[in-house]
């Protein structure tokens, strides 16, 4: 084993390090208020991380196999015979060291932004409370650090989640970003005008998220009975091997030891003729076992990618501050699920109605939420949508069985989603400043909304810097040859095209949509005339912000090499093909169609000319309405988003509530409390009260209390008289206890 | 030879005549001399049961030898106790001494 | 050339014991040479030799983990697991000894070098005490440990209640300890022997002598008793805790009761298994005295030294129960470990709850009363907390050692109701005074909370460590019993 891999566990250990700095010496590090100590310590960390990640990259170009690096047993619980062993072992494959790359790489860049972001953001929170200089200070000492804290406890729980080599472990990961998530979304709980809502955004995707990680408790504790175990290796061998071989056999357990411990009847269930697979008294066939255990795990992953049915809470997680938009909420932690998923890849070959359905919901996902970003007007709405509906793409990938496809995009994705929030992000914050710069004249108005896109308009003469990365973030993201996502994204369509027609339309028509709301979301923005004071008096971003932008729109233009499909630079395929056993590999020369990249070329940039002929020839005016409100209802429709939130309002919420109205009012209240309480117990109670409460409790009760009482009181103020002082007494005391003692030994000695 | 019990009734009546001592005196240093007398009792108990009952060892007369010295220091701090009341109340009236009672 | 002597002598055996006696005669030459001023560089010197002994238990544990019991000298003394046990109860408390009188001493002008040579000797006594295996080991452990609180008793020389407290306590002192000599006495005389075993077979085989023997053990009772404070040998308590230097009081709540319930457990179990059921009914009896007396009298006492005072009565009560719970031989290692186990909780939570005292106590020994604790709860929110704990524990609430250890000492009094259905009424007792306990306990909480007060303490760092020290230990005990339970229980006598 290369040396090199024992350095795993640090890639960990620097942001939680980090993370510690922050915690304990934040306040210290903020000497002044333009102090940027914990952010630069925190960005430092998550370098050096990135350092380790490209470390292991190196090691494994030797030993591309990839290699475990125990650390420590997390648990040992021993019951019998049997132990369940819980290590927390680094796993450093192809597969892993790319989402180390990934995340540790775009996770670098967007440290650094933060810290001019966070400092600018908190300022503005500042301004909006109106705290004195001395109380803003404060404030930023508090937050400044706080928020640079929770983000290398991210990075760090992330790469928990990708290094982990169980699934036990993976899950801690997975928990842990959730929690990170619910944090930072709520980063300004205590805003004083939206902070309720950013705290109930923080809620809802807590919430939304327990439910995706139901199904990931139970899917592991169905693996844990199936094979025994929770290491991805022994978990991937032993389903191979139930393929041909029964559960005993391949779990290498004593079968009479699992008769011992089983009941005596059993049930059979489910379908096919595989082997058997056996939960106590109810057995199951393998395949009806597969099955449900990766649609648990497509629960989960619909919960942390955001996917359909558990999309609802990304949007609203954008009330998070915009790194952690562009981190959290775009590159990194929503690919978790495409992670777990490829990661998963031996089981979803072993259930092919699973994987089916992932491809539907991510097919699906990417066209609703495709369409529903057309008709957004928050600029960071539009993004998350986009967002929902590119992490489709990949789950359909993922799904068909183009793993690499899915990884590629997860990759191509990370660089130009993060360059666009962070972007969006360099917009606002020019907005905010230049609606300062107004406010102060006299021009404020306190429901200004500096995300809101008709506030925007022409500001492409004053961020000559951000429209120049945003367009290129656009382009890549609507999938323009050479930019990054054309690449990645032609190689899902590539994929669908050969396998499933239905899933190839429907990501085709996103693909049309998502051309069409980023050229309407540009000239909305940056063409046109300024619609505002504020956009009138925006101003381009400090380059401790702009610097991560223009890398990453570097990324997102050359990202595509990492895996062009003509013949040796399929790189990332090659370099997948060591962890992810069940990818497709096209043969050589299949890698690439010239029918299906046309096709989607050709359809991006219709969509781009049909929004310039919208939005680009007749810019929007002050006060005008966005001309696609012509679709009447349709625009609407997709303005509510399909109605989904309400939807869930009517169908689970509402009757939940009115379950739980129910429950609290007419059963508990109506039922228990008037009637069982106060009619019956209350009467049967008063009936034998007024039996008891004369004679009984008057009489015999309350004399007892009180005389216990009056006895314990009288009995200790005459036993403390005892103490007189003389110390003759106490030894008369002595000698009496002598002449007791000896007395009734004597006593009892001579009784027998 | 004179038999065992008489000794023991000696001490026995030494021991009882200590413990009088102790809850009849009002005098400090009369309550000590009176311990005194107890602990002697017990060395006449102790060296007659080594030479009526185990002569072999020496545990008898060790164990005397030991309540002497114990009582030594017991007297001195005793006595230095007493002096150091005395020199700050003047009086070694137990009876006297009592501030601390209930 | 062998040297059968020195290999009886065993001197490895009791380093710890050996390190602090030479460690204290220096010392005590040592201070003359150190100016009055400097009399704190005689309390670090004396913590370093109580760490040294410290360290020296600490490769005895391991050591006596693996082998059992050794003897020494010859068989006067035996070192196994209870006196290895208890040597670490004693070492920690004398630690805490030094610690507490490091500012009180200087503070209340009666800063001299020989309180802290006194500690360590009176420490060495009840080592001994710990691992006694003859009568004459007892005894002398036992004066080695009163003679130097006598003194401790009488340290704030210029304040009459001290000097009272000392006289008190030397002159009842020695006379129950003149009865602890006679009981010897006639045990020898009933059987010929003062060796702790020799003791058991010579009761066993020869019943001609009983009388003798059973009236010798029931002096012993008196002798000890007197020093754990059990009815009716209790009274010298309160006035001694109420007028000695407060840091002494504590040290002598926690050392000198374990000590002599460390001989106590030691002398009844080893030398008279035969006449069980004798001593077993006579500590009950004794027990549910104590409990009630100790229980009932604390209501009314408005000084906290005093009502300390006659909490630790009470509890002398509980820790006795288990005493006489262990006259069941095939119970007794679960009673002596809930005797152990019990010790220790007590150790901690009275040393702290005294922390406390001494932090309020004023510089002319007022401040005493219960009284003074007002208003503390908000001006030392984090000493309040810390006392409510402690208090909680002495009432035996959840999450502290004190409940943990009444749990064990119920338990092991409950298992040995089929020898003894006497236990049984103990227990009920027991349970009741416990109750009545929470009345004067919560006083003290009640007082820190909600009246209103100056709630001035002093609480230097030394003080403090000791109160974190104490209130984790209470807490671990409460929340993670398991281990020294254990441990407890492998203490018993091998």
């Amino acid at each position: 084993m290369n040396s090199l891999f024992s350095l795993i566990p640090l890639v960990v250990f620097f942001p939680l390090l980090g993370m510690l700095i922050n915690i304990f010496f934040g306040r210290m590090l903020m000497a002044d208020e333009n102090s940027k100590a914990p952010g630069v310590i925190a960005s430092l960390m998550a370098g050096l991380s990135f350092v380790i990640a490209v470390l292991m990259f190196v090691a494994l170009l030797g030993e591309p196999e990839g290699v475990e690096v125990p650390f420590m047993t997390w648990f040992s619980i021993s019951a019998g015979s049997r132990t369940l062993s819980i290590p927390w072992t680094f796993k450093v494959d192809t597969l892993s060291s790319v989402m180390m790359l990934v995340v540790t790489g775009v996770g670098t860049l967007i440290h650094i932004y933060a810290i001019g972001y966070m400092h600018g953001d908190i300022d503005e929170q500042a301004s909006k409370r109106g705290l004195s200089s001395d109380e803003a200070f404060d404030l930023k000492r508090r937050r400044f650090p706080r928020f640079f804290a929770y983000f290398n406890l991210f990075l760090a729980s992330m790469l928990i989640l990708v290094t982990g080599s169980n699934y036990l472990v993976m899950f801690v990961g997975w928990e842990l970003v959730g929690l990170c998530s619910y944090l930072l979304i709520g980063f300004w709980f205590d805003d004083p005008i939206v902070g309720i809502y950013n705290s109930m955004a923080g809620r809802k995707a807590f919430v939304v998220n327990r439910i995706g990680d139901f199904g990931m408790v139970m899917a592991l504790m169905l693996i844990f009975w199936t094979f025994g175990t929770l290491q991805f290796d022994d978990v991937f061998a032993r389903a191979e091997c139930m393929r041909t071989a029964s559960q005993f056999e391949c779990l290498a357990v004593d079968a009479a030891q699992m008769v011992e411990t089983s009941p005596n009847f059993s049930l059979m269930f489910g379908f096919g003729l595989l082997q058997p697979i056996s939960f106590g008294a109810i057995t199951l066939s393998f395949q009806t076992v597969m099955i449900a255990i990766t649609l648990l795990l497509l629960l989960g992953a619909t919960g942390k990618s955001a996917q359909i049915p558990l999309f609802v809470w990304l949007p609203d997680a954008m009330a998070g501050p915009m790194p952690v938009s562009a981190l959290i909420h775009a590159a990194t932690m929503v690919t978790a699920g495409i992670y777990m998923i490829t990661r998963s890849n031996v089981l979803y070959a072993m259930a092919p109605f699973s994987a089916d359905t992932v491809a539907i919901i991510g097919a699906a996902t990417a066209l609703v939420a495709a369409t529903i970003a057309v008709a957004q007007f928050d600029i960071k709405r539009v993004l998350a949508y986009s967002t929902i509906s590119q992490l489709g793409f990949m789950i359909a990938a993922v799904g068909l069985g183009g793993y690499v496809a899915g990884i590629f995009h997860l990759a191509t994705h990370a660089f130009f989603k993060a360059l666009l929030f962070l972007s969006a992000g360099s917009v606002i914050h020019g907005i905010e400043h230049g609606h300062h710069a107004t406010a102060h004249k006299g021009h404020g108005d306190h429901a200004f909304d500096p995300q809101d896109m008709r506030n925007m308009g022409g500001l492409r003469k004053h961020m000559p810097t951000t429209i120049v990365v945003y367009i290129v973030g656009a382009l890549a993201l609507a999938g323009i040859p050479p930019l990054a996502g054309f690449w990645s994204k032609d190689e899902i369509l590539l994929d669908a095209s050969k396998h499933d027609p239905l899933i190839y339309i429907l990501l085709t028509i996103a693909a049309f949509f998502t051309a069409f709301y980023m050229g309407r979301q540009v000239w909305m923005v940056f063409f046109g005339q300024p619609r505002t004071e504020a956009a009138a008096h925006a101003h381009e971003s400090p380059p401790v912000m702009t610097t991560p932008l223009i890398i990453l729109a570097v990324l997102a233009s050359i990202g595509g090499l990492m895996n062009l499909p003509f013949g040796r630079l399929h790189f990332l395929a090659e370099w997948l093909r060591e962890s992810v056993a069940y990818a497709h590999v096209p043969a050589a020369g299949e890698g690439f169609s010239i029918t299906v990249a046309v096709i989607s070329t050709v359809l991006a940039l219709a969509a781009i000319a049909l929004s310039y002929i919208i939005y680009g020839t007749k810019p929007l005016q002050e006060g005008q309405a966005d001309p696609l409100r012509v679709a009447g209802p349709l625009f609407t429709f997709l303005n509510r988003k399909w109605y989904w939130d309400e939807a869930y309002e009517a169908v689970f919420i509402r009757p939940f509530k009115c379950l739980a109205n129910w429950l609290a009012f007419t059963i508990d209240w109506r039922f228990w409390h008037d009637f069982v309480h106060d009619s019956v117990i209350i009467q049967f109670f008063d009936g034998w009260a007024a039996i008891l409460s004369r004679p009984v409790d008057m009489g015999i009760v309350d004399g007892a209390v009180n005389g216990i009482g009056r006895l314990v009181a009288g009995a200790s103020s005459r036993l403390r008289r005892t103490q007189t002082g003389y110390v003759r007494n106490y030894a008369l005391a002595v000698a009496l206890g002598v002449v007791a003692i000896v007395a009734y030994l004597l006593i009892r000695f001579f009784a027998n | 030879m004179i038999p065992l019990h008489w000794y023991l009734l000696v001490a026995a009546g030494m021991f009882a005549l200590g413990i009088y001592g102790v809850l009849a005196r009002r005098n400090a240093v009369a309550i000590l001399m009176s311990i005194e007398l107890m602990l002697n009792a017990v060395n006449i108990n102790l060296v007659a049961f080594w030479r009526y009952m185990a002569p072999e060892a020496l545990n008898g007369q060790m164990f005397a030898i030991l309540v002497f010295a114990v009582a030594a220091a017991e007297a001195a701090v005793g006595l230095a106790l007493i002096i150091s009341i005395y020199r700050n109340r003047e009086t070694v009236v137990a009876e006297d001494i009592n501030l601390l009672k209930w | 050339m062998q040297l059968p002597i020195l290999e009886s002598i065993n001197l490895m055996a009791v380093l710890p014991v050996l390190i602090i006696a030479g460690w204290a005669c220096v010392l005590l030459v040592f201070d003359l040479l150190i100016p009055r001023s400097r009399k704190h560089w005689t309390a670090w010197l004396a913590l370093v030799g109580l760490l040294g002994a410290a360290v020296a238990l600490f490769f005895q544990i391991g050591h006596f983990a693996r082998l059992g019991s050794e003897a020494a000298f010859d068989g006067m003394v035996t070192v196994d697991g209870f006196s290895i046990f208890l040597q670490v109860v004693f070492v920690l408390t004398a630690i805490v000894g030094v610690l507490l009188a490091l500012d009180y001493l200087p503070r209340h002008g009666i800063e001299r070098g020989e309180y802290y040579v006194l500690l360590l000797f009176t420490t060495i006594g009840m080592m001994i005490m710990s691992m006694a295996a003859d009568l004459i080991v007892v005894f002398v452990a036992l004066e080695l440990l009163s003679i130097p609180l006598y003194i401790l008793s009488g340290f704030a020389g210029m304040r009459e209640t001290s000097e009272e407290a000392a006289l008190k306590y030397f002159l009842l002192g020695a006379f129950a300890s003149s009865f602890l000599v006679y009981g010897i006495a006639l045990t020898y005389g009933g059987t010929g022997t003062t060796r702790l075993t020799g003791i058991a077979q010579a009761v066993t085989s020869d019943a001609l002598n009983l009388p003798l023997t059973t009236v010798g053990m029931g002096l012993l009772l008196v002798g000890l008793g007197f020093k754990v404070a059990a009815v009716p040998f209790h009274m010298w308590t309160p006035d001694v805790y109420q007028g000695a230097p407060t840091p002494v009081t504590a040290f002598m709540s926690v050392g000198a009761k374990a000590g002599g319930f460390a001989a106590l457990i030691r002398v009844l179990v080893t030398a008279f298994p035969a006449i069980a059921s004798e001593w077993g009914t006579l500590i009950a009896v004794i027990a549910g005295l104590t409990m009630l007396l100790g229980n009932i009298v604390a209501i009314s006492q408005s000084n906290i030294k005093r009502m300390l005072a006659y909490s630790s009565i009470a509890h002398a009560g509980y820790i006795l129960l288990a005493v006489a719970a262990a006259q069941r031989s095939e119970n007794a290692s679960f009673a002596i470990g809930a005797v152990v186990f019990y010790l220790l909780a007590y150790a901690l939570t009275n040393l702290g709850a005294f922390t406390v005292a001494i932090a309020v106590e004023r510089d002319d020994g007022t401040g005493t009363e219960i009284d003074d604790f007002a208003g503390l709860g908000k001006t030392r929110p984090w000493m309040a907390l810390a006392m409510a704990l402690f208090m909680l524990s002495l009432t035996g609430m959840p999450i502290s050692g004190g409940l943990v250890g009444k749990v064990f000492v119920f338990q092991a009094a409950l298992q040995a109701v089929p020898g003894d259905p006497l236990l049984l009424a103990v227990v009920i007792i027991g349970v009741l005074t416990s109750v009545v306990s929470a009345f004067y306990y919560l006083k003290v909480i009640m007082v820190m909370y909600m009246r209103e007060g100056e709630g001035k303490a002093v609480l230097p760092l030394a003080l403090k460590t000791v109160l974190a020290a104490t209130a984790f230990g209470t807490l671990v005990l409460g929340i993670i019993p398991g281990p020294v339970f254990q441990m407890a229980q492998r203490a018993m006598l091998k």
